[in-house]
């Protein structure tokens, strides 16, 4: 177990690498001129040029990937001919010369936003899904189970930014139920903080909901009717003994996977519920880094989220062959 | 156990008039219809019949684990004097494993495989009794030794992927008698098995039979085990039984049609080796769709014996050919038997 965690840390470095390689070069060799968006409309050619030496977009890609991955490592300093050197320490994503900031404090700054939605959203759906998925697998044909089903089905067809702007308008604007969201800590005004997150946590729960209903169901459902459920109940175990400790704990562990990583890409960012609840997260950041061609935060968001991503992998991985003594890590 | 009188023992286990039938949208699949049978307490009764003649349902309600709300039953399964049809669910699960205990067809997927088999093997004992954990280890490793499992010590804590087939079956057996049931039903419990252990699973199970005299009903589809397990044998087709015999006399004296086809098709030790094994023509009948009269009318070479075709009309009745051997049919028992020592003298060459 450890010697195969250590192995998939390595590949997971190794990874990571060829990830930074292929944002890097994809995003600075597409097409537009960064150094041109360093200053304002009325900007001298001759401003442009020195800030392009500024920033080493002068050098060769290969010596600007080098120092992007020197940075990351042993942290930089930019300007370091102009009066005002901005030094940056390990690791250091980059300098976002548009909000002049570093990468890494503008993804820092943005992550609890997009944690507390993406882990309030995802608290909400596996709790609803998983009851309400076995309650249909329980009710197997009848109405509570076609009731569940029907909700799925809606739930599925109902794109999350309009349920999102509904809600926004009756819930906010027509009712006034809520105040219009504005982020807050849940440190700082935890009311607040509720008042400003459940329709967000709603809208992202909603389509994930209505696929996780389905595919517990359909998971508990199917355990039902193996073997190893009637052994149980030929061995005269009690039916709750028989239902939670034999067919649910089998029906259930492959959602961890799904749900493993479904959780880590939320934490990536969600774009559409950020931008419609004016979230400062990771996806609103996301967005106005690529409208603003800010090509140091996009770099650096892209690596983050994949980070994340990979590192969910691993979780998940030992997650499971945790749970399925079947699944043999060596 | 009950006195003990000197007087014949009732049987321990006597099933009358069982019908399962399970409604579904195609129409109610009619699985066991009517079925009745006893068998003596330490004996083996060993129930035969192609796929789909009822013989899994049969064994699951006695087991008492057919859904009640998936299906309608009738009929009686008396157990050691108690009724179990009629049993309300609770009473029904207490039963299970303790009275009655059945291992399965396929162990691969017959233990569930995120529990070490020790532990499974301990929530049967539990499950029936309280008793200690470290005396629940105790009995389980004792229980596996006897079943044939080597280094106990290390495999009680194995995963069921960990152990072969065959080592799996007998983890079943071990956590089917752990709490010393008075019946023991086996499913087919060697299908799923290579043919080298095939065989030591069921000689197992018949030294277990011995040893913690268990009755035993032994479900197969393959006559050839049969004579050398049984003391008994009942003959399903259609969910019906249509022909029981003590196993020697359904080998050389069996009267139903049917009977004398699974023989035909079957090898066996007296065979003439030139003849063929023959497959009985025509497939079974649907379970939804039953014949009006004799279920094997349609596949039946000898209907039209039998005047005013009353095989396709009439439905015959389970009748006594002899005390202990019981036939469905319209021809008359001469001609049965007949018929059968004609069919029999070619399979095995004129020798019998
Ligand atoms: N839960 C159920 N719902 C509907 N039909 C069922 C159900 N269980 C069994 N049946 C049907 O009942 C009939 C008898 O099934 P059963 O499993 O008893 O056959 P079997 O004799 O054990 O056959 P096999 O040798 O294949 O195991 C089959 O046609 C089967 O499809
Ligand atoms: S009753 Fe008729 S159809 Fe059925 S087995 Fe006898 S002869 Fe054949
Ligand atoms: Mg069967």
């Amino acid at each position: 177990m450890v010697a195969y965690t250590v192995r998939r840390l390595i590949l997971m470095v190794a990874l990571l690498f060829a990830l930074t390689a292929a944002v890097f070069f994809l995003f600075t060799l597409l097409p537009g001129d960064p150094a041109r968006l360093t200053c304002a409309k009325a900007c001298s050619p001759a401003i442009i040029e020195a800030n392009r030496h500024r920033l080493g977009y002068d050098q060769p890609v290969l010596v600007q990937y080098g120092q992007f991955l020197g940075g990351i490592f042993f942290g930089r300093t930019f300007s370091s001919d102009s009066p005002q050197p901005i030094v940056c320490n390990a690791p250091c994503l980059g300098y976002s010369y548009t909000r002049h900031q570093q990468v890494l404090t503008l993804i820092l700054n943005a992550a609890p936003v997009t944690f507390w939605l993406a882990v309030g959203a995802f608290l909400v759906w596996i709790s609803i899904s998983i009851v309400l998925g076995i309650f249909a697998a329980l009710n197997h044909g009848h109405w509570p189970d076609r009731l569940v089903m029907g909700i799925s089905l809606v739930g599925y067809s109902m794109p999350s930014f309009f349920i999102g702007l509904i809600l926004i308008f009756f819930v906010v604007l027509r009712w006034n139920w809520l105040p219009f969201p504005s982020y807050v800590s849940p440190f700082d005004n935890p009311l607040r903080f509720l008042q400003t997150m459940i329709l967000p946590w709603i809208v992202l729960a909603f389509l994930n909901t209505a696929f996780y209903m389905r595919l517990t169901r359909n998971q508990v459902l199917e355990t039902f009717h193996e073997d190893y459920v009637r052994t149980a109940r030929a061995k005269g175990l009690p039916e709750r003994t028989v239902v939670v400790k034999h067919a649910l704990r089998a029906g259930l562990t492959p959602l961890v996977t799904a749900a493993g990583m479904d959780l880590a890409a939320l934490l990536g960012g969600a774009v559409i519920t950020e931008s419609i609840f004016s979230l400062p997260g990771i996806g609103s950041l996301a967005v106005n880094s690529v409208l603003q061609s800010d090509l140091p935060l996009i770099t650096g968001i892209t690596l983050f989220s994949s980070t994340l991503i990979i590192f969910a992998n691993l979780v998940v991985d030992l997650l499971y062959a945790f749970l399925d003594p079947r699944v043999t890590i060596a | 156990m009950t006195g003990s009188s000197m007087a014949v023992e009732p049987p321990l286990l006597s099933v009358k008039n069982l019908s399962v039938a399970f409604p579904t949208e195609d129409g109610l699949v009619r699985a066991v219809d009517g079925v009745s049978f006893s068998v003596e307490k330490g004996k083996t009764l060993a129930i035969v019949g192609e796929s789909g003649s009822g013989k899994s349902v049969t064994a699951q309600a006695i087991m008492g684990i057919i859904d009640r709300k998936a299906a309608k039953m009738t009929g009686e399964i008396w157990l050691d004097g108690q009724e179990l049809v009629g049993l309300p669910a609770g009473e029904l699960q207490s039963l299970r494993g303790s009275q009655v205990a059945m291992i399965f067809q396929d162990p691969m997927s017959s233990l569930h495989p995120f529990y070490r088999v020790g532990d499974q093997i301990t929530e049967a004992i539990s499950a029936h009794r309280s008793i200690g954990a470290k005396a629940a280890r105790a009995e389980a490793m004792e229980m596996l030794r006897r079943v044939g499992i080597p280094a106990v010590e290390r495999r009680i804590d194995d995963y069921p992927h960990q152990l072969s087939g065959g080592m799996r079956q007998r983890v079943m057996i071990a956590m089917a008698l752990i709490n010393k049931p008075a019946l023991l039903i086996a499913d087919e419990p060697t299908t799923a098995l290579d043919v080298t252990v095939q065989a030591q699973i069921l000689d197992l199970i018949a030294s277990l039979q011995g040893e913690f005299q268990i009755t035993v009903i032994m479900i197969t589809h393959d006559l050839g085990i049969v004579a050398d397990v049984a003391d008994d044998v009942a003959v399903m087709y259609g969910g019906r039984i249509v022909e029981v015999a003590p196993t020697g006399t359904l080998y050389h004296e069996p009267e139903m049609p049917y009977t004398l086809g699974l023989l035909s098709s079957v090898p066996r030790m007296d065979r003439d080796v030139s003849t063929r094994l023959e497959p009985i023509p025509g497939n079974p009948p649907s379970p939804i769709r039953l014949p009006p009269g004799c279920v094997f009318a349609p596949r039946c070479k000898y209907a039209d014996r039998v005047p005013d075709g009353a095989c396709m009309t009439t439905r015959p009745e389970l009748l006594q050919a002899a005390p202990d051997h019981l036939v469905r049919c319209h021809i008359p028992s001469e001609e049965r038997r007949e018929i059968a020592q004609g069919v029999l003298r070619v399979l095995t060459g004129g020798a019998a």
